[in-house]
């Protein structure tokens, strides 16, 4: 499977990354050969076998519904690059 | 001294012969002499780290200390430290500064392992040779031109060159095995689910395992009984009991059947390598063990469906990374949506944006059951391979990468390159298998080492296999002039 200029520029939108221009090629054809290796999988009948999402087929184990974190916001958000009253601050999404 | 193993300096401490703030000095001396050069080390914790040692001696004082107790560790970037800096070899991570302790560092200090510092990294563990980290690349202890190996590569060189006892790792697809055998040591990545994830930044969660790089079997085995067992934090960690590690270590080898991978002992294989492991099979056989082949007629697949499963599972794990609420953010966004592309854009380097990319891309609609789903039916079929070697023999033994240590730049540039130097290993983290690699010779003054790989849960027999070649050789005992 190529990609093409568009299909970067689509990926890279859904993942949230700027990719600059003068890349784009390059990112095109690196991705490109990575999934001309993955492709090596198609050669294989997989029509009878069911999909494995853990190694053990484990399911995921759930805890009793109870509260045991104490609030630790403040701490958190000092590591935030700006926050005010206890929130994030981010450019204006609404004018 | 500082070329010892953990079991020989922990009689040193008991016998009184050092104290445990006379090894970490000395430890610390030595990482400012050689660190500069190596780049093993990205953050230095000396003041907590003398802390940690007073306290490590008033213990074997008081007659309350475990083997563990005063001995010099350091911790893989990736691996939450409460107050210090976690970059996880990313410019995304520069500045966190971890608000609390991962399971696996919290029980280390509670068995009194003193951290000296965190090791560099490839970016999130996304790398083979750990020149993709923001920190610059790790030099070999036994070659500065050549690469420790990765994701785990600071700390592979910093035990090799004996700037600690013992460092801990992770590995993904390979992160803990392939820098052991670049470096000389021993490396275990343990079953999935056998060591807690809590605090250890996630790359491809339902193949991540943490594990330690030694100087020996044994001290493998002494790191596992302070980091293994269940963690009510990480859901995915199995609920078991305590398991002593050590206690089979001097176990015979008498009636062990040792399978060997049709696939793996090829024409392909270097000869070299080959004739390594031929020796390393002599040993065993000396010593009790048979040998027949087995076959894992799926592994040629592995790296393909690692490709898909670990981009995918890192894509959503990374997506927590935006700009917002820590890490990176870019200068004077114009809108939400230009802080959140560059921000990523920025702060993350070429090859995590190159897996996010593909990751992406296997999950996105139309694409997800020819790939995604693809790729875990190919995962089951890889499973089923060792289900069935396991029918046959107690273990698989074969090599941990196809050669030594490259030299810095050979293979940064083609990726795909990169991602077949993981051939033998990457199967046993798709399996969610325990396997360890161990030194197993020497080729041009570099070491090599060979792959032991076991059924769910069978860390204790590795680790006795292990213990009993290392036992039997001294290829373990090698140490770079440094």
């Amino acid at each position: 499977m190529a990609l093409d200029k568009n299909d970067v520029e689509k990926i890279a939108h859904l993942a949230r990354l700027q990719i600059n221009d003068s890349d784009i090629v390059e990112v095109a054809q690196r991705i490109s050969n990575i999934l001309g290796m993955i492709d090596q999988m198609q050669s294989v009948d997989t029509s009878a076998v069911s999909a494995m999402a853990h190694p053990f087929d484990a399911s995921q184990r759930l805890r009793a519904d109870q509260i045991t974190e104490t609030n630790q916001r403040d701490y958190y958000q000092k590591l935030a690059p700006a926050t005010q009253d206890g929130l994030y601050l981010v450019p204006k999404v609404i004018e | 001294m500082l070329s010892k193993t953990v079991a020989e300096l922990a009689g040193a401490l008991t016998r009184k012969e050092v104290s445990a703030r006379e090894l970490t000095q000395a430890y610390l001396d030595k990482i400012h002499q050689l660190n500069p050069a190596l780049n093993a080390f990205v953050t230095i914790t000396a003041e907590k780290a003398l802390a940690q040692a007073d306290t490590a001696d008033s213990r074997r004082a008081q007659g309350n200390a475990g083997p563990l107790t005063g001995i010099p560790i350091a911790h893989k970037d990736i691996f939450c430290t409460r107050g210090v800096l976690t970059a996880c070899g990313s410019r995304m991570l520069h500045n966190f500064i971890a608000p609390y302790d991962a399971t696996v560092v919290e029980r280390l200090e509670q068995a009194g392992a003193i951290m000296l510092g965190k090791t560099n990294m490839d970016e999130f563990a996304m790398g083979s040779s750990n020149e993709t980290s923001w920190f610059g690349p790790v030099r070999n202890p036994w070659d500065h031109a050549r690469v420790p190996g990765g994701s785990s590569g600071g700390s592979a060189a910093a035990v090799a060159a004996g700037l600690c006892a013992m460092a801990t790792g992770t590995d993904t697809g390979g992160s803990i095995r392939q820098p052991a055998s670049f470096c000389g040591l021993t490396g275990l990545k343990p079953t999935y689910g056998r060591v807690s994830r809590w605090g250890m930044i996630a790359f491809a969660s339902s193949l991540d395992q943490a594990g330690p790089l030694t100087r020996s079997a044994e001290d493998a085995a002494l790191m596992m009984n302070a980091i293994a067992g269940s963690d009510l934090r990480d859901s995915t960690c199995l609920e078991l009991g305590f398991e002593d590690f050590t206690a089979k270590l001097n176990e015979p080898l008498a009636g062990l059947r040792i399978g060997l991978p049709r696939e793996h002992f090829t024409k392909d294989l270097n000869p070299a390598v080959q004739t390594i492991l031929q020796n390393a099979i002599r040993t065993l056989e000396s010593l009790g063990a048979s040998f027949k082949e087995v076959t894992l007629p799926n592994n040629y697949l592995s790296v393909p469906a690692y490709y898909v499963i670990a981009p995918a599972e890192a894509s959503a794990n990374l997506s927590r990374f935006d700009g917002v609420r820590f890490g990176y953010r870019c200068e004077n966004p114009d809108n939400l949506d230009d802080l959140y592309k560059r921000s990523r854009g920025e702060g993350f380097g070429d090859e995590v944006k190159r897996r996010i990319m593909v990751g992406t891309y296997a999950l996105s609609a139309g694409y997800y059951d020819a790939y995604y789903i693809k790729a875990q039916k190919i995962r089951r079929l890889i499973k089923q391979d060792f289900d069935s070697a396991f029918n046959d023999v107690d273990l698989i033994l074969g090599p941990t990468s196809p050669h030594t240590a490259f030299k810095l730049g050979e293979k940064v540039s083609d990726p795909v390159t990169m991602y077949l130097e993981d051939i033998y290993t990457i199967a046993v983290n798709l399996a969610g298998l325990p396997g360890m690699s161990l030194p197993a010779g020497m080729l041009n003054g570099l070491p090599i080492g060979m792959q032991l790989v076991g059924p769910s849960l069978s860390e204790s027999r590795l680790l006795n296999v292990a213990h009993q070649f290392q036992m039997n050789t001294d290829w373990h005992s090698q140490r770079p002039e440094v």
